[in-house]
């Protein structure tokens, strides 16, 4: 390739640009952290609830985030992929939408609850399970809910919130929360918050066992039909020894195939409770006409403790860990190492070195992995799995291209790291890793369903929204000698779980008969 | 050109309320008849304030005397500019030999660079400022695209004109493509959806056709450097699309982008496609996979574009049928019966060639068949189950209530334009699709229903366990079982990665 300058040439124009990029930046910040003062209303209710309003006023919708401080790592032992399934919960009403006769309907479902009961307990007698009885039991358990599906008005609360334009709507269970979600039109902010207080209040459940089914059907989608949604759950089963971590949000089989209603309605009972959530809304909003009566709404959601934090911490790891999966899949690799939690006063120094190693064509696992010594396709370096608020692990991975094995994507990934602990990186780096950190928040703050999680989010974990700008401090006095204290605190063999596909040849004919007898 | 004042947002906003009220009115109407003591629903009681007037800005239209065509859109609101250029021509053009060559493209383009700049240092360059400048191919277009901070705009459209007219393709950056190509390749059938996807495409449209035919490792391996300069010499004259939006000056912007492509040649068209489509064979198609235990069902057949003056009343029978929570194959399949998480479907419009009419439900592998009956029997039941009122005001509702965030930020009006442009639609297509959503009657349903809905024109693909899937695809009676054979031809030397020079 041709170039008309040197590389010093170039080494010089970089340093420049970088500096005037820092410089604008800084200001940018400053400037935005002021106007969104301005912007930004928030409200303590006495409920403990934190209502926080964004102004935003470009076009007449809004966009909501509810973020409840509970998820996979909260479920009880035993009730893997509880909070995933309340989280479907919420999407069938409650006792005021959804139903023809409340009344009539709690009875039934009681009913439903007790026939459940009823079968499991028969289900799971380790010693002398009738068969003949099970049958009828089930049998019961499924006539009962028949009964109460009489009751039933499907889909209900959706409905009401479709058929006024609520866009985007959804809701997201990971291990460290729980979020639910939409835009609509402005002029449906009431209506808004009376479907939305109405679901976390006041819960029902409805169709309980059918929606079980659906979120197995989940399960088969995203971890068991899925070669990286296998190696991801294994991942992390290995990784973890003692804390919740361990399992993934979706659920053992056996154990989200189990989850009961009784156990969805405790777990509503302990995290859905003021002090545990916090509802941002962001679009054409008055906080000074609106607060008053979202205040009336969101006040019916039960006041409560804060649920106590969890004791289990995760032990020390003494001894490298790996995991080989062989199937008829094409190769990937990946490995992780324990790192503290996002309070950590390193937390920053990992966004670096994430930045660092695989952001974009100028990363080093680019770089190296893929254009230079093109045994990848893809590689990286990420943190926040299986996720932030508990200690979470550092996970490297790569893609082999054609020809080559996970074998070579784990030295490949290990010369770097060891780079890391043993060389400074270099300033243009960090530089870029502090500029583009920068610019990608501000990009951000231009859509509302975006900053509506990122502030519902900053406020849950840091108590305080205005952290959404002030990291940038954080990320402004991370430094090389940072970057290589924790490289080489992290980055140790004792500290690693390895896990990877390798690939086995088949070993007869694909049956191709559609299951034809 | 068209102003901002068309949107005319009002209109339809009072239409809507109108008919929330009628509905209203009937539904107390005749809960009062059924149930005394029923009460108006505590939500309906909330009412429903004017919106907020509302004119999205629309973006400023020059057409240059050479036919290039720029759209300036401003917004302040952060300190950043970007813009694109869309260039026509993209995979559906390509040589069938050599397919694969616009994904080889879109890449190399921008990690090759240009003359003065390679583009590693390009890299360089722009990460240091957060800067982005990319290149992508499509099926029928190529873009070339940038995004950076304010007071890098200057430069980093001086890089991206750089790119544009004075690329210089290497053949390290081309194999760097093909060996991504690759990967992509060998990797295909290790997803079960994206099978499912690929192939039932297939079906519709037959596996050589440009809009489905696939790259395999001996055709990205045929692809040149000279090729891909090839490509660029010839799509470069052609009815480029130029937009902008951002924090900028719109005098100081138009002056600069008239001055980079005012000089260029009066643009070319492109010759316009003749390709023909038919309906797929019916009948049950089948992949197995061993490592799921779920199967993908899919029921394909073909669709429409948008053109067709049916649209609207089409775009609301989608709605009933695979739309939202309440439609009749979600409020089937997964409410109901609890048999799918991922369940959906409708007859799709493309913008310029038919799209594919596409059901899809997920479900356990003992299931197959039962799933795969109740989404044929919903898809047949929209021209023997008569749509009630419910579902046709639910259905308007649904779209119409929803219809502002097509248009609710400045970026999404520009890209609207651009498309329209691309297209060849009129600026108000969106205005004139939202008033024929809100004349569609029942009548139109019934009408559009057995216009385009021929249960017998459609095939039905299942990609899962096959020995898992019990009763089998024989109980579903609609013909033999075609297996379907996807295994990815290996040439005898492997393609890209012997390349190397």
């Amino acid at each position: 390739m041709k170039n008309r300058f040197s590389p010093w040439f170039w080494k010089g124009v970089l340093a420049l640009a970088t500096i005037a990029a820092l410089a604008g930046a800084a200001a940018i910040q400053a400037q935005d952290l002021k106007s969104f003062e301005q912007k930004i209303t928030t409200k303590v209710l006495p409920n403990g609830l934190t209502l926080l309003i964004c102004e935003r006023p470009e076009a007449p919708v809004f966009s909501y985030t509810t973020f409840i401080d509970a998820g996979g790592v909260n479920d009880p032992s035993g009730e893997s992929g509880l909070a995933h399934m309340f989280e479907h919960l919420a999407f069938k009403g409650n006792s005021e939408i959804g139903t023809t006769d409340y009344a009539d309907e709690k009875i039934a479902l009681a009913k439903v609850e007790a026939a459940n009961d009823a079968y499991e307990a028969e289900y799971l007698k380790a010693v002398g399970r009738d068969e003949a009885k099970l049958a009828e039991l089930k049998k019961a358990f499924l006539s009962a809910q028949a009964e109460a599906h009489k009751f039933v008005i499907p889909n209900q609360f959706t409905d009401v919130a479709e058929r006024n334009g609520a866009e985007g709507l959804n809701a997201q269970t990971g291990l460290d929360e729980t979020i639910f979600f939409w835009s609509m039109p402005e002029n449906r902010l009431e209506l808004w918050a009376w479907l939305e207080s109405g679901r976390l209040a006041d819960v029902v459940p409805r169709e309980f066992y059918k929606e079980r089914d659906v979120v197995y059907e989940e399960r088969r989608m995203r971890t068991d039909s899925s070669p990286i949604g296998r190696l991801l759950e294994q991942f992390q089963a290995a990784a973890y020894t003692a804390h919740n971590y361990r399992r993934s949000t979706i659920g053992w089989p056996s154990e989200v195939a189990q989850i009961n209603a009784t156990e969805a309605m405790e777990f509503h009972k302990k995290y859905y409770v003021g002090s545990n959530i916090v509802v941002a809304v962001v679009g054409d909003v008055k906080a000074s006409e609106a607060l008053p009566m979202l205040e009336k709404y969101f006040s019916k959601i039960p006041a409560g403790a804060k649920p106590e934090e969890m004791t289990t911490i995760e032990p020390k790891q003494f001894a490298e860990k790996t995991v080989a999966i062989r199937e008829q899949t094409q190769p990937v690799y990946i490995e992780g190492y324990h790192r503290p939690d996002y309070r950590d006063p390193d937390d920053a120094v990992y966004d670096a070195i994430s930045d660092i190693v695989s952001n974009g064509r100028v990363s080093r696992l680019y770089r190296s992995l893929v254009r230079d010594q093109q045994i990848a396709a893809e590689a990286g370096g990420f943190s926040g799995f299986p996720g932030v608020r508990y200690p979470g692990l550092f996970a490297f991975y790569a893609f082999p291209l054609p020809g080559h094995t996970p074998a070579e994507m784990r030295d490949a990934l290990h010369k770097e790291i060891d780079k890391l602990r043993t060389a400074d990186v270099t300033d243009e780096e960090l530089a870029m890793f502090k500029t583009r950190t920068r610019a990608d928040l501000l990009r951000g703050l231009a859509d509302n369903q975006g900053l509506a999680n990122s502030l519902a989010e900053t406020q849950t974990r840091y108590g305080d929204w205005r952290e959404l700008f002030n990291q940038l401090d954080r990320v402004d006095k991370v430094t090389k000698a940072d970057i290589r204290r924790v490289a080489n605190k992290v980055f140790i063999p004792s500290n690693r779980t390895s896990a990877w596909i390798e690939t086995e040849a088949p070993a007869e004919a694909a049956k191709n008969d559609g299951g034809a007898q | 050109m068209k102003n901002s004042g068309q949107w005319s947002v009002f209109s339809g906003q009072r239409f809507v309320a109108l008919s929330m009220r009628m509905i209203l009115f009937f539904a107390t109407f005749f809960v009062a008849l059924s149930v005394l003591a029923q009460e108006i629903k505590p939500w309906e009681q909330i009412p429903t304030p004017k919106l907020h007037e509302f004119k999205p800005q629309q973006p400023k239209r020059i057409v240059l005397k050479n036919g290039i065509v720029l759209f300036l859109q401003e917004d302040h609101e952060l300190p950043f500019v970007s813009g694109s250029v869309n260039i026509p021509g993209g995979s559906r053009d390509e040589d069938p030999a050599k397919t694969g060559l616009i994904g080889l493209y879109g890449q190399a383009w921008r990690t090759s660079g240009t003359a003065k700049l390679s583009g590693d240092a390009l890299d360089d360059l722009l990460e240091a400022k957060a800067a982005h400048i990319e290149t992508a191919g499509d099926a029928d277009s190529t873009a070339l695209s940038w995004n950076s901070l304010k007071g890098d705009a200057d430069q980093v459209f001086s890089l991206a004109m750089d790119l544009l007219l004075h690329p210089q393709f290497s053949a390290e950056k081309l194999q760097l493509a093909q060996q991504q190509e690759a990967t992509g390749i060998v990797r295909r059938n290790d997803d079960e959806g994206q099978i499912a996807q690929r192939e039932s495409a297939k079906l519709v449209y037959g596996a050589n056709s440009p809009y489905t035919r696939q790259p395999e490792l001996a055709t990205i391996g045929a692809v040149t450097v000279d090729d891909l300069k090839a490509w660029h010499d010839n799509t470069i004259g052609g009815n480029l699309i130029v937009s902008v939006d951002g924090d900028f000056d719109p005098v100081a912007m138009e002056a600069k982008l008239r001055a980079a492509f005012e000089s260029l040649p009066p643009v070319k068209a492109m010759p316009a496609r003749h390709d023909q489509f038919t309906d797929p064979k019916p009948g049950v198609s089948f992949i197995n996979k061993d490592d799921v235990n779920q199967s993908n069902i899919e029921i394909v057949g073909l669709g429409t574009d948008r053109h067709n003056p049916d649209l609207a009343s089409l775009a609301i029978m989608n709605e009933i049928l695979g739309g939202g929570f309440a439609s009749r194959l979600f409020q089937k399949i997964r409410t109901e019966k609890g048999l799918a998480y991922s369940v959906g479907g409708g007859y799709g419009f493309a913008w310029d060639h038919p799209a594919t009419f596409r059901a899809v439900a997920l479900t356990k592998s003992a299931s197959t068949v039962d799933a795969t009956k109740l989404a044929l029997e919903e898809i047949a039941g929209l021209t023997t189950k008569p749509f009630t009122d419910e579902e046709l005001a639910r259905s308007k509702d649904n779209i119409l209530n929803s219809f502002l965030f097509r248009y609710d930020t400045k970026e999404k009006v520009l890209a609207e334009r651009v498309r329209l442009e691309f297209y060849g639609y009129p600026a108000d297509y969106l205005e004139s699709y939202r008033a024929a959503l809100e004349k569609v009657t029942m009548a139109d349903l019934d009408r559009v229903a057995k216009k385009y809905i021929h249960p017998d024109k459609l095939a039905v693909l299942v990609v899962g366990n096959g020995p898992e899937i019990k009763p089998g695809l024989d109980d579903l009676k609609l013909g033999p079982v075609q297996p379907i054979d996807i295994t990815i031809p290996m040439p005898k030397q492997p393609a890209a990665s012997e390349q190397k020079q």
